[in-house]
């Protein structure tokens, strides 16, 4: 099988003892040495083929973002290996790293954020062309620059415009014309329409939709709102404390799903003309720390259906049916059966 | 049914250095007692300043023009700054969208929600520390007695806006003012939060504005809905009437554009265009350059707010015909 992206057991931690002195801790009238960590991703593994778009979807603290910023390098992975279009990424060097960075590009959440407020528009679509070598002079880039701006709906007397003066909408298609400058294959979004009214956000998902027929892209979107992955994903993998606890096709995770934490965000979700949300029976307690995380399964204290095993090992991800793969103790007998 | 709070031509407009902007420009409506009253449209709309505009929240260079707002009967466009403070956070409450930054944080929680029982009760300390205890139970917040020394920052964000509700809620207010109060949350959490607070309006009997973004939200758990739209209310009826039959073209356009879970649509329908700046409205309606059912008359002619059924409000020359 081709595939465009291949993530293999991805860890990352991010140190909270910076220094020998703050490691250590006086404890039982002795002093130790302590490492405490945020395990952000703790072993994720994902491949997106060619042509497909792969969601994350989880609540707020999953690693949803910090997966996604760990693929394509802008943190260092602690563990495991990311393979792009089939050659090892995972321990390149920044410069060998380039090569790559234009063929995975990023959309990222806030557009107002996200764009040089000093910069004028075309400025800003050709930084990139211009420092990737893709043309070889200031007017092709121009020209290129205009092409992509027309591209997402941008007309080419507003790209002399700063980006204060653009819209929410507007300026999140700015974003996209920025990522697609460099005729990426892989683009990397990261909650693109979470910021965005309801009626701009279905402008915008039908123009990244419009845009992967067209350029044959692939992504890996990210997002919270499930109506909104339902909408444009192929594969969805849903998140928890930095696992994925459920992969699967978007039609088999919504009218399938097998992980009791998938389950309760569907139940959870309002619906028009629906009592869905209202008749969410809830789950128990809060989302644990990633400082100390449980030690089986990551879910066991909230889950509803839990059973002894959930809280001393740890799930191993199995293939229920085909492409369907949950990690959980519940569907464990099924297979042995 | 007896209603509680009746609006009637309310005009809030901020004076800039730019001009003028007509964030709530003439709307009418009423909330019933024991009524959820939803109030949905885009940012900008108007749907915050109506609720901050109830209870007189409103700071120059903003101003409420003209108007009436009957809270049973008496008008508190007349009130003075004095007597409204007797009606804040006693009869009229507000819940606000951002948990990290509604609370304060160098308070504790029992100090934040002391205050009001100080202010508007006059229940002794012993009785205030019962009280307290009792409202964060209400709430669903495990182990009361020891939470109530804590600081907000010990609470994840959930456990936050229970305390917000649990302040909201300390004097048995008459209505509640939600202003998005989910938006921050998760949606498991956000379930939970929204199914605490209907259950407690029900339970204590008094009303709420709940104003949201969400139409799926709204269309679970309020009675009636308000959509608004630079700063008037283009359609208002009961819930079910708005999600299955509702007639203008605008709240039509925002119940086709989110994606469905149970349909599958390859293309979403979306409304063109961008809200207008707030400075140079239409002349005619406001959702004119929007509209894919305009006329010509709609250009110039600011369709009148009418009753289309009873209990069906809508502006618009030409409501749409049929089902959704």
């Amino acid at each position: 099988m081709n595939f465009i992206l291949d993530v293999k057991n991805l860890e990352k931690r991010f140190e909270l003892t910076s220094g020998f002195l703050n490691s250590l801790t006086f404890k039982n009238g002795k002093l130790t040495k302590e490492k405490k960590a945020v395990h952000a991703v703790n072993g994720v593994s994902f491949a997106i083929k060619k042509g497909e778009v792969f969601s994350l979807v989880g609540e707020s603290g999953c690693g949803k973002s910090t997966t996604a910023r760990t693929v394509i390098k802008l943190y260092e992975p602690n563990n495991g290996e990311i393979f792009f279009e089939g050659n090892d990424i995972t321990n390149i060097s920044r410069k060998e790293m380039l090569k790559y960075r234009s063929k995975i590009q990023m959309i990222f959440q806030d557009p107002y954020a996200s764009l040089n407020p000093r910069q004028k528009v075309i400025d800003i679509i050709m930084e990139p062309i211009l420092f990737h070598k893709l043309a070889n002079s200031k007017q092709e880039a121009e020209q290129k620059a205009f092409a992509v701006l027309e591209k997402v709906g941008i007309r080419p007397e507003q790209a002399y415009r700063f980006p204060h003066q653009f819209s929410g909408g507007q300026r999140q298609r700015i974003g996209i014309a920025r990522a697609l400058a460099l005729e990426p294959e892989l683009i990397v979004a990261d909650e693109p329409v979470s910021a965005l009214d309801v009626s701009i956000q279905a402008q915008i998902l039908n123009l990244m939709m419009d845009l992967k027929e067209e350029l044959n892209l692939s992504y890996l979107f990210i997002a919270h709102d499930l109506s909104v992955i339902k909408h444009i994903s192929d594969r969805i993998g849903v998140m928890y404390l930095g696992k994925i606890v459920e992969t699967g096709t978007t039609e088999e995770i919504f009218s399938n799903p097998k992980h009791p934490y998938t389950k309760a965000l569907l139940e959870a979700l309002p619906k028009i003309n629906g009592k869905n949300m209202v008749d969410f029976k809830g789950l128990k307690g809060e989302v644990q720390s990633p400082i100390n995380l449980p030690k089986g399964c990551y879910f066991c204290d909230r889950c509803n259906e839990s059973l002894d095993i959930c809280h001393h090992t740890i799930p191993v991800e199995q293939e229920i049916t085909k492409d369907h793969y949950v990690s959980c103790h519940l569907y464990k007998g099924k297979d042995n059966e | 049914m007896e209603k509680l709070l009746e609006v009637k031509n309310l005009k809030t407009y901020f004076h800039t250095f730019k001009g003028v902007v007509k964030a709530v420009d003439g709307v009418d409506f009423y909330v019933n007692k024991g009524e959820i009253l939803g109030i949905v449209g885009e940012s900008g709309g108007g749907k915050s300043i109506t609720g901050f505009s109830l209870i007189k929240l409103i700071e120059s260079p903003g101003k409420i023009e003209t108007g009436e707002i009957l809270f049973e009967g008496n008008d508190l466009v007349k009130y003075s700054e004095r007597e409204m403070s007797k009606i804040r956070g006693k009869d009229i409450v507000m819940i606000f969208q951002d948990p990290m930054t509604s609370l304060n944080p160098v308070y504790t929680i029992k100090q934040q929600i002391e205050e009001s029982l100080i202010l508007h009760t006059n229940l002794n300390k012993k009785e205030r520390h019962e009280r307290c205890v009792e409202l964060l139970k209400d709430v669903g917040i495990p182990n009361p007695e020891n939470r109530l020394t804590n600081y907000p920052h010990q609470f994840s964000g959930g456990m936050r806006q229970r305390v917000v509700i649990a302040i909201a809620l300390a004097v048995n207010p008459k209505l509640i003012i939600a202003d998005e109060p989910t938006t921050a949350l998760d949606v498991t959490i956000q379930a939970q939060i929204l199914k605490l607070m209907t259950e407690l309006v029900k339970k204590q009997g008094c009303s709420m504005i709940l104003i949201t973004h969400d139409l799926a939200v709204v269309s679970e758990i309020a009675d009636r809905i308000n959509v608004m739209y630079c700063g008037k209310i283009v359609e208002s009826s009961k819930v079910s009437t708005i999600m299955n039959h509702c007639k203008h073209p605008y709240t039509r356009g925002l119940l086709n554009s989110i994606p469905d879970i149970k349909d599958n649509k390859d293309r979403l329908e979306t409304i063109d265009g961008i809200v207008p700046n707030m400075f140079k409205l239409p002349k005619g309606c406001n959702f004119y350059p929007r509209c894919n059912k305009r006329m010509e008359e709609c250009e110039n002619k600011e369709p009148e707010y009418r009753e289309y059924k009873e209990g069906h409000y809508i502006s618009c020359h030409y409501p749409i015909e049929g089902e959704r």
